[in-house]
Formats: C-alpha cells, structure tokens, sequence
C-alpha cells in the first residue's frame, strides 16, 4: 500500500469522523457515500482510479470557493434588494455568476486576452502543450488557447444574436396574440402546434440543406426555429395578464394594444420572461454546436467550439483530452446558465416545499 | 368505452393532419431553393441544356402541386425516389439504418426509462435532501452538456483508457445480439444518461406536484401510513404525468440520437441525413426528415393517449 492511498482514506474517515462528531446530518452522509464508492472504485480501478476522484473532489471544492468568495464580494459591493437576493443564493447560482462573468470578459477582451491571432498558424500541427502554446496547436498548427479565447466571442455571440432575434419575434407575436385574441390568436397557435411537432435538429438540418451554411442563414433559421416556444410562453404567461382589472382598465381608457404590451403587460411578464430567455439561449447555443459539430454551423476558419470539437476528434484516439476542452467549455456555460436560471426560477415562483 | 375510442380516434386524426401538414412543409422547403432543384444540383457553371435535361429527369417541368401528390403518393407506399448522389433508391438506404437506429434507441431506453423513474421518485419523496441535491445538480449538469461531449468523454475513459468497449460501433447482420449489445454499449450510455436526467427531473415536477394535492394531505392527516399514502393514493393518479414523460422522453431520444451517432460512426439514419445535407441530396434529406417527424409526433400522440386512457377525468369529459 502506498503513502497516497494510506492518506487518501485516513483523511476521508477523518473527515467523516468530525462530521459525524458535529452532527452535521449531510456533511456525513456526503462523505460517508464518497468513503464506500471510494472502496468499489478503488478495488476495480487502482490507485489511479483514487487519483481521479480526488482531483474531481479538489475541483469541486475550488468551485464552491469560487462561488462562495464571489457570494461574499458581491454581498460586500451591492446594496438593498440584489443584496438581500444574492446573500441567500445558493452556491450553484454564485458560481454560474461567476462563470458568465469569465465568458462574457473572454468575449469582450478576446484580442487583447489571446496571445495568438484566431487562424494565426504558430505551430505544427497537433503540437503538444508548452509555454508558448498553453494548450497545444490544433489540426493546422494554430494555437487552441487563442482559438478557444475567440470561440466565446464567435459562438457566444451568434447565439445571443440568435436568441435575441427569436424572442424579439416570438414574445412580440405571442403578446399580439394574447392581445388580440380571435382568429388572429388561433392561426398562430396551431401553425405553431404543427411547427413544434418537428424536431428542432431536424427542421434546422433541412433548412440548412436548402439555404447553405453562411452565418446570416443560420442565425435567421435558428431564430425561425425557436419562434414557436417562445410564442408559446409569451401568450401563456400574457393569456394570465390580459384578464387583470386593470388591463381592462387601460382598454376601456382607449389604449392601443401596443400601449397595453410595451406598459402593462411586459413588465408584469419580465420574470418568466427572462428566465425562459436564459433556457432558450441554453437550447440554441446547443443546438448550434451541435450543428458547428456536425460540419454545418460556423464555417472555418472561424473558432468556434462547436467545430474545433470535430476538428481535434481524432486526438481522443490517443488519449489527449484537448477535443474535451472547447466541448466543455460549452457545457460549462450552459451548466453555468441553468444554475443561474434554476436559482431565478425558484425565487419567481416563491416556491419554499 | 365508445367515448375514449371516439377521442383516441380524434386524436390520430389530428396527428395525421399534422403529419400531412409537415410534408407540405418539408416538401416545400426544397421548392424554396434559390433557382431550382436542377439548378442546385448542376451548380452555376452547367450549361442550359444540361439543366433542362436534369429537369425533365427530375420530372420539375411538371408543376408543384402534381409533384408533390405523387411524392406524398409514393411516401405512403415507401417509395421515396432515387439518391440523387448515388441512384440508390431512397427506401433501400433507409431501411436498414432505420433499423439500426431503433435498435440503438430501444436499447438505450430499457436501459433508462426504469431508473429514471426510480430516482425521480426518489428525488421527490426525500426532496431538498442530499442525495435530492446532488442529484439535481449531476442532471443540470447532464442536460446541459453537449451530446458530443458526453460521447467523448465515455469515449476517452471507457474506450482508450481502458478498452472496454469499442470507440466506433460498426454493425454487421452476422453479430450475435450479445455482441450487438457490446459494442452499441457507449452511444446507448450517452443516450441514457441525457435521457435519465430528461426524465428524472420531470418525473420528480410531476410527482411532487402530485404530492401537493389535497387529497394527499387528507390521507396523511387521518393517518395513513405512508407507504400506502404512495401505493393507493398518489400512484394511481402518477402514472398519467409519467406516461407522458416517458414518451416524451423517447421523442427526444429520437432526435438525439443524430449527434450521438456521428460521434460513434453507428450506420444509422442520422448520420444517413447528415451525410445527405453535406451533399444536399435532396430525396434522401426528405425521406430522413419525414420519418424523424413522423416518429416524434407518434410518441407524442401516444402521450397524449396515454395520458387519456390513464386519467378517468379526461376519458369521461363532461
């Protein structure tokens, strides 16, 4: 037996042990758990197996630091009403903040932050990591750390363009719809009730066979596609709102139904509002990553995580992880923005079970 | 009984509506190309003649409406034309990739479909616990990834680390089933676990949904233990929301599947579709898009039966 493994499982009963003296009910089942899929999975895998486990346990603990040192500055630098929320946010939803902060500083700041030009080729091609090439070269020699620093411009950008756009259209209907009501109401709903009965990577690879893959297309039949869920909330949540007193009261005042939208609807829809627009721009970033992955997103040279995944799929054969980077900084995001979301959904709704 | 005969008929009627509706769509999209199918095909440079033969080949001198008949015509009897790449007749090189996919979302769905529901009632019964916690963020986190990303990871470690199952899952018809299951394991698994969080989360909304109805808090108040609280009042009333789930589910199992089998180069009909976009074989991309449509409003549909036939508010409607 090794000094690692001797340590490795003094520490965690040690651990388990204060827990259990605190009487701190989750502390000790988290550990206690963690102590016998530690024994299954170091029996099986080795000593390496171990190794993991604690650099994902050491990962997991410098993300809760994260979060929480953020929690605590941004409690510090706010005042009043954010105060309050942020004080009694969950650690998920400091360490999405946080993440979202990291993105949109790449984004905004990415030449001055990427050391190299986004199709600059530095190297040769899959060269391995060192201090110039802080993540090594990609399939042309070009360096990944640059191209993924420009990948959050690139992606991020055309799927908050998109995002935009779909709900610019689908919350304008959706109100309208709402508003109106009649038979101006019932054809948008149905020809959205057949428009959502086609999967959404479907309709967008059809689409996208017959418009070609520029970036303009895209964005316009991607913000087309996710129309229809958009509306659909929209008039949900304003089909609750139109029956109010004094929606009735700004009708019979004479108000134009633009009127009623923009200053009496929308701001007593903005919450769920908002949240579905954190949950949709999750949906069609994916989406048009998955679509970059499959060759027919972004186009090169263009960086953009989607396609560098495909690019460098072929590293994964040998065991590098450098494909799994540009793929996780998309999973990072979007996990980010969902921890996010789930905090405001749960404070909108007021829900305590 | 006639009644819910009567609305399940209804509702096939109205899924068919839909489905005819969606191939006017996916029929019309092509006739939307810029120039025309001819055109497309040929690219810029083809001469005239050329494209005036490629047209009367493609039958486009005819008008829209008639064409579209005898396409719906033939989509109905299985005959979608010829590949416009390869010549191959469209049914032929659907078939058995059809198969294939079923396959792969029929293994990866036994798989999922009892353990999401096991831990979604879980997670609602011990809500706001540690094993309820931990298991929304491992799902937020699930269903937030890319299916690609997934895919490699099981990839790097199950594959290359230690080569326990393969990284491509090439079938042949001479595999035995047990073979089949192996090597089909990694992308059923990727499947499985976008799948399980899917599930899980919207099992464990529904259940405690459930949960919080009246009728539940009356059986606890008058003392009702609370294993028979779960057998005899809430898991009659669950399993409507959980058929639904399920087949909503599965839908989306269907569409996932596209991304997955590219990633393990699984012969089935979405890497057929994206193949056909990259070449813009047109035949093949409609075929692909018809049958991904049709399947997802049937599983739709049989949510929607399901649900009926399982809530006796909605089979007696006043």
């Amino acid at each position: 037996m090794s000094p690692f493994i001797v340590g490795y499982y003094a520490l965690l009963i040690g651990a388990t042990c204060v827990a259990a003296y605190f009487k701190n009910r989750t502390a000790f089942l988290l550990l206690f758990s963690l102590m016998l899929a530690s024994f299954v999975v170091g029996l099986v895998g080795g000593e390496r197996a171990l190794w993991t486990i604690t650099v994902v346990a050491a990962l997991i603990a410098a993300a809760a630091g994260i979060a929480f040192t953020f929690r605590e500055f941004l409690t510090i630098s706010l005042k009043g009403e954010a105060q309050k929320a942020i004080k009694s946010a969950p650690l998920t939803a400091t360490f999405g903040l946080f993440m979202i902060m990291i993105y949109i500083i790449a984004a905004v700041f990415a030449p001055i932050i990427a050391p190299f030009g986004e199709a600059e080729v530095v190297g040769s091609s899959f060269a391995p990591a060192d201090e110039v090439m802080l993540l090594g070269g990609d399939q042309l020699g070009r360096d990944m750390f640059s191209r993924l620093v420009y990948g959050a411009r690139n992606t991020v950008g055309i799927a908050l363009l998109t995002t935009c756009l779909a709900f610019l259209m689908g919350t304008t209907l959706g109100l309208l719809a709402a508003v109106k009501g009649g038979w101006f109401d019932q054809i948008l709903a149905r020809s959205v009730d057949v428009l959502m009965s086609i999967p959404t990577l479907v309709f967008s690879l059809l689409l996208l066979s017959i418009f070609g893959t520029n970036t303009s297309t895209l964005v316009i039949v991607i913000a087309i596609i996710y129309v229809p869920p958009v509306f659909r909330l929209a008039r949900a949540v304003a089909g609750n709102i139109v029956v109010m007193d004094y929606i009735e009261a700004a009708r019979l005042r004479g108000e134009h139904s633009w009127h009623l939208i923009v200053r009496e609807i929308l701001p007593n829809a903005s919450a769920p509002l908002i949240a579905e627009f954190g949950l949709r721009f999750c949906f069609v970033f994916l989406l048009i990553s998955g679509l970059s992955f499959l060759g027919l997103g972004l186009q090169p040279p263009t960086a953009d995580w989607g396609s560098m995944v495909k690019e460098n799929a072929t590293l994964i054969s040998f065991g590098e992880v450098t494909p799994l980077i540009p793929a996780g900084a998309i999973a990072l995001l979007t996990v980010s923005i969902n921890f996010v979301v789930d905090w405001m959904l749960y404070r909108s709704s007021g829900l305590k079970t | 009984m006639n009644d819910v005969l009567q609305i399940i008929v209804k509702r096939l009627g109205l899924g068919l509506i839909t489905l005819l509706v969606i191939s006017i769509i996916i029929f019309g999209a092509v006739e939307l190309l810029p120039g025309d199918l001819a055109q497309a095909i040929l690219g810029q440079a083809a001469t005239e003649e050329t494209v005036a033969a490629m047209r009367e080949e493609l039958g486009l001198d005819r008008p829209a409406p008639v064409r579209y008949f005898a396409w719906l015509k033939g989509a109905v009897v299985g005959d979608f034309g010829n590949s416009l790449a390869s010549g191959i007749p469209v049914t032929e090189l659907i078939g058995p990739r059809f198969k294939n996919t079923l396959f792969l979302a029929v293994y990866a769905a036994i798989i999922a479909v009892p353990i999401a529901i096991m831990l979604g009632v879980l997670a609602a019964l011990y809500r706001n616990s540690v094993f309820d916690r931990v298991a929304n963020v491992l799902t937020l986190t699930s269903i937030s990834s890319p299916e690609f990303f997934l895919g490699y990871i099981l990839v790097l470690f199950l594959a290359v680390k230690n080569s326990l199952f393969p990284a491509i899952s090439s079938l042949s018809d001479d595999m035995s089933l047990a073979d089949k299951l192996h090597r089909v394991f990694l992308p059923a698994l990727t499947l499985v676990l976008v799948v399980v969080a899917h599930m899980m989360r919207m099992t464990r909304a529904a259940i405690i949904n459930l949960l919080a109805s009246p009728y539940i808090e009356m059986a606890r108040l008058k003392g009702t233990p609370q294993r028979k609280v779960i057998t005899h009042h809430a898991l009659p009333n669950a399993w409507a929301p959980v058929i639904n789930v399920v087949a909503l589910n599965l839908a989306y199992l269907i569409t996932g599947v596209v991304l997955v089998e590219v990633v393990f180069v699984y012969p089935g009909i979405g890497q057929l579709l994206v193949d056909s976009v990259t070449k813009r074989d047109f035949p093949v991309v409609q075929a692909c898009c018809l049958v991904f449509a049709a399947t997802y409003i049937l599983l739709n549909l049989a949510a929607d039966v399901g649900s009926i036939l399982t809530n006796p508010r909605l089979r007696h409607p006043k």
